[in-house]
This record gives structure tokens, sequence and C-alpha cells, in this order.
């Protein structure tokens, strides 16, 4: 490769026209290094105290299986009505005019701004027994309270914004076009939802969701109150980990918290490969 | 099918965006609508289309030929649609966005797999994209992308096609291409097609008929030759072409503006004369009825003629004059020339009531 006969370009290999790569990267990684990788070593470090043996018995105690049954169920379920909900909130907040739009859309993060240990207690009052929804739903044998229903309504409320913030971007770019042209071709608004407007919006809902889901899986404040922490039923995953780190057991609560660890991590990157090769195609690359 | 519109018009909140408007346009014609931006032109050919819906009162009247389509939803007024940034859908492939139109028909109309398959592949071929119906539209150029919306709007067999600036997007060459090619397959075809543009001369090139329009009111419907040769007013002699203006007061049979004379047979009072560049001359000495001392500024020798715009202290806005290149030769022109302009016919558009005039000048010298 012949280089450039530019006068102030030395070097063979060319060079970079963008100012600060070296600094920006250099400081990008030092941050990255410092805030995720560090702390994830430190639990790493924790576990080498464990033989595989060991490890292998703290995961697998039928005490920690049941949490994760639960976890997984109900941060599923939570994520599965935070998708549908959140996309027709996306969808309220995008397409339509009306007035208290505003107040609508700062409400989507209130879940983030508020402490979760907050509404886990605002929560576990409202449905217990005695709470205003309780005393309304228990008399139709429907108790939320201390279940698993109890649970993934504590994450649905947490992931919520998610699903909403992600969709929504995408919709706004969108042109109204699209369904137009669709709708010029003589499909109605259910098929021209399904096959136009759906599957571009699906990467975003997809990463929504999974954000949610992993959110669901980690969260403890919001979830202890209302959860009721019966063992085998009502446990979460979060609470064994906290009990371990009450008894000292520091390997023990490293050793559960690299299972939760190792799957949010795995579908969060599931998530990324698939959605670049979405964006890709729609971008003009051949994925 | 003919498309026929009985005073139609649309409010969006207050604002008027068309004034009640008729229009019959006759089956197989090419007719294009043109007009600046806001002009409703867009607003007549969704509401045509049935993506707007005009004013309720007064109520007006849409039909394809004997088809009364004025409450009928956009998807069952069998229109194709084109629009100008081809709004395809980027997740599917060339074939399926062609063949999205035959596969949402409800299961009894839908025809075939098999059918469908080859009517694509008939309407790829046209377009000439055969080969590329399995890329992305991300992957095709701009001018293959308005030929794949345009062979999906075509897909259906629509009574009507509607184009809304549908070479807006692209560039002079691919425009200039698609614009003969879309005259050939209208010709071929033979469907009512309808296009807006704000784009004088794509319009008069492509159209059977033009409509030209301004805030929301049609000013002239004509063949292209009968628009450019008789403006029916002075917004639609303006907006056809460059034109100098000759502002100035008349007394005895002459007009005088600064330093500026021009004979003209015109009644005592102010006037406003107006010139399409190819009709005025530049010569080196001033004619007996006409004295336009000119400056020259700029001097564009590219094309058939050459274009060269004019200053001086009696006019408001630079003049334009297209001279041929043998006149540009042996008048030697350079920038700062002092010479005259003669103008060899001017045209005036009184205040309304009156019938324009357009005067053709004898070049006595």
């Amino acid at each position: 490769m012949s280089a450039p006969s530019l006068p102030f370009a030395l070097g063979s290999t060319p060079k970079r026209v963008l100012p600060g790569f070296g600094l920006s990267l250099g400081i990008s990684l030092t941050f990255v290094s410092l805030m995720l990788l560090l702390p994830m070593t430190g639990l790493v470090g924790q576990l080498a105290g464990l033989s595989l043996a060991e490890y292998w018995a703290i995961i697998t105690d039928e005490r920690v299986v049941a949490s994760y049954v639960v976890t997984i169920g109900a941060a599923a379920v939570a994520s599965i009505l935070n998708a549908m909900f959140g996309l027709l909130l996306a969808w309220v907040l995008v397409r339509y005019e009306f007035p208290g739009k505003r107040l609508l859309d700062a409400l989507m993060d209130l879940p983030f701004a508020l402490p979760t240990a907050v509404a886990g207690i605002t929560l576990a009052t409202l449905y217990s027994s005695n709470g205003w929804m309780g005393q309304l739903l228990e008399p139709l044998g429907f108790q939320v309270a201390y279940t698993w229903v109890g649970i993934a309504l504590a994450m649905a409320f947490t992931s919520i914004p998610f699903v909403v913030r992600t969709v929504q971007p995408v919709l706004e770019d969108m042109p109204h076009e699209m369904d137009e042209a669709a709708l010029t071709l003589g499909a109605s608004d259910a098929t021209g939802f399904r096959r136009v407007i759906l599957p571009h919006l699906w990467p975003a809902l997809m990463t929504g969701t999974g954000l949610g889901f992993v959110r669901s899986l980690g969260e403890f404040g919001a979830i202890i109150f209302i959860a009721g922490n019966m063992p085998y039923q009502t446990e979460i995953t979060s609470l064994m980990i906290f009990v371990r780190l009450q008894e000292y057991d520091y390997a023990g609560a490293s050793a559960i918290a690299s299972v939760i660890l190792f799957v949010s991590l795995a579908l969060l990157f599931a998530i990324n490969v698939w959605q670049g090769r979405f964006i890709k195609r729609l971008h003009g690359g051949h994925g | 099918m003919s498309i026929r519109l009985h005073n139609i018009s649309k409010h969006f909140g207050k604002t008027r965006a068309l004034e009640p408007v008729d229009l019959d346009i006759a089956e197989g014609e090419l007719v294009g609508l043109l007009g600046p931006s806001g002009s409703g032109k867009t607003t007549l050919l969704r509401i045509i289309a049935g993506l707007e819906s005009p004013d309720l009162k007064p109520a007006g009247r849409i039909q394809f030929g004997d088809r009364d389509v004025t409450h009928l939803h956009v998807r069952d007024r069998r229109i194709g649609f084109v629009f100008q940034h081809y709004a395809l859908f980027r997740h599917m492939t060339v074939y399926d966005n062609v063949a999205f139109g035959l596969s949402v028909m409800p299961r009894k109309n839908r025809p075939s797999s098999g059918e469908i398959r080859s009517r694509v592949y008939r309407l790829l071929e046209m377009v000439q994209l055969e080969q590329m119906a399995n890329r992305y539209p991300a992957q095709l150029s701009g001018g293959q992308q308005q030929r794949v919306s345009l062979a999906r709007a075509l897909a259906l067999r629509p009574d009507v096609l509607l184009l809304d600036e549908p070479f807006g997007a692209l560039d002079a060459k691919v425009r200039q291409e698609l614009r003969r090619w879309l005259r050939q397959l209208h010709d071929e075809l033979n469907f009512t097609s309808l296009f807006v543009t704000h784009d004088q001369e794509e319009a008069l090139e492509l159209s059977d008929r033009v409509v030209v329009m301004s805030n929301g009111r049609i000013e002239q419907i004509d063949a292209p030759d009968t628009l450019y040769r008789q403006p029916a007013n002075r917004f639609v002699f303006e907006f056809l072409s460059d034109v100098n203006l000759l502002e100035g007061t008349v007394r005895n049979g002459v007009l005088t503006c600064g330093n500026a004379r021009l004979a003209v047979d015109l009644a005592d009072g102010a006037e406003e004369l107006l010139m399409r560049p190819h009709e005025v001359e530049l010569r080196e000495v001033p004619s007996a009825a006409a004295h336009l001392p000119v400056t020259v500024t700029a001097i564009s020798p590219v094309g058939a003629e050459v274009r060269v715009e004019l200053a001086a202290d009696w006019m408001a806005e630079p003049w334009l004059a297209t001279i041929s290149h043998t006149d540009y030769e042996r008048l030697e022109l350079r920038r700062g020339a002092r010479l005259y302009a003669v103008p060899r016919r001017w045209h005036r558009f009184p205040a309304a009531g009156r019938a324009e005039q357009h005067v053709s000048l004898a070049l006595a010298s």
C-alpha cells in the first residue's frame, strides 16, 4: 500500500483525521475497568476459594433452584406484560396528541426516580389484605401480596421504562408514509401493524424487554416487601444472595450471584448480536 | 378510469389549505399538479388518494369513473400511490415489497402463490429490476428504489396512479431518465395518472395537461404549450420561467423608469411589463423604441444558449437574457460590458377584471 504523498504524513500508517482517539478511548477503557470490570473481578476472586464441587453444590441447592424458578418465571411474566403495555404506551405517546401527554411522558420515568424500596413498601401496603387493592381482590380469591403474582407486579413496576424508552425513539423515526403505503396497498389496519410496523419496532422491543427482564432478575428492594419470602415458594434469587451475605458466607453469595450475572450477560449479548444483524439489513449490509 | 372532483376544499384547523376546487381528468391522461410549496397540490393529491379527507362543508364529491369514492377508505379506492421518499418496507426484500399488495388480499380473492410470483416477476421485469428481487431496499440506489415503489403501486392494477413528487429526491440525471421512462410506461399501460411536482420543466415535459396551483387555488389548467404561450395570469407567467420586470410610468406613449425608456402603446399611468429572458435582445446601440442601458454582471455560456445576467440602476431585480452563441461572439460579451436591452415582446397583466395583453414589437432599429 502506498502512503498518501502528503508532506506531513510521515509514517506508513495513515493518520487519523478525527482527533482525540487515543485519549478518549484510553479514558473510556480506564473507566470501564474501574467501574465495571474491577467489581466483577472481585466477584470471580471470591469464587476462587471454592472448589468446583462446592460451587456446584451451592448453586444447585434445592432452595436456591426453587428461587431461580420463581425469579425467572415472575420476570418472564413481568416482561411479557411490559412488552405489551410498554409498546402500547410508546405508541400512544408518539402517535397521538392529547392533553396531559407531557405528564404521561414524564411519568414513564418514575420507576427510575423512585427508590425501589419505597416502591416495594408502597406496593406491599396497597396489595396486602387490608390495603386498597387487596381489599378488593382478596374476596374474589385473588391474592397478590406474598405470592409470585406480587413479585411479578413489583418487577413490572420497576422495568416499565425500559420498553417505553427504547421503543419510543424508533417509533418517532418511523415515517408515516410506511403505514400509509400499506393502506394504499389494501392492507387492513391489523395487517399493516403486524407486517409493516411491528417488524420495524421488533429489535427495539426485544432490547427493551430484554433489559427489563435482566433488571427484574436482579431486582431486590422493590420485591422483598411484597414477596412474603417463603422458602421454596416466594423466595427470589437476590434474597438468597442477601441471606448468604448476612451469614458472612461471601463465597456462597458470589456463587449464586455469578449465575445471575452469567444469565444476564448471555441474554444481553444474544440480543445485541441479533439486533446488530437486523439493523445491518435495514441500512444496507448483507446480514 | 377518469377522475372527477367537485367542490373539494380542505382546512387544517383554521388554515385553509384548499379553496373549493373542481377538476376533471380524462381516462388515460397524465396530468401534472404544479405549484410552489404550500400551494395545496400535495393536499389535493392526498385527498384524491383518500389519505386525507376533504372538508364536510361544503360537501364535495370525488368520482373515479362512475364510482363515487368520496367516503371510501383509501384501501378500497383502488389507487396506486408513489411517495416522494419511496416509503418502501425496509425490512422486506424487493420481491416482498412488490408482492405486498397481493399477499394481503383477503384469502378468497388472493391469487395463488404461483400467480403472485409470476406477476411480481413481470412487474420487476417492467421496471428492469428482476436481478434485484432478493435485495433489501437499502442496497438499492434512489432511482432503483423509486422504480420498486412504482412496481409495488402497479401490482394491484389500480384504476388511478397518484405520484407525490416522485422524482423530487433524485439527482438531475436519474430524474431525467425516470421521467422519460414513466412517460413510456404510461403510454404503454394507459392508466390515468396524476403527479405532483414543483419543477416547471418536469410538469411541462411530462404532462398531457398541467394544473397550476397557488395558495390552495387552481390558477390554470391547460396543455403545456398553451400554458406557456397564454398564461392566464401573472402568477402562472412568473412561475413557469424566469421573468424580467420593467416597472415605470407611461406618459404620451413612452414608459420611463430612471434613464430607461420604452415606447409602448398604453394609456398614461403606472405600468408593470414582464419579459422572458429569450424575449430580450442585447445590442450595442439603443433602438428607436427602446433605450434600456444595462451592464453585464455574469455570463454562463453552457448549453444551447448563453445566459447573461444584467444589472442597471433602473431595475429592482437583475434581468436575465438568453442569447445565441453567435450573438455572444459577435458582441464580444464580457463582464462589465455596457449594452442596451431591446425587448422583442412583452406581457402585461393588469389588475383583476381585465384580460392580459401580450405584445410583440417590430424590431425596427
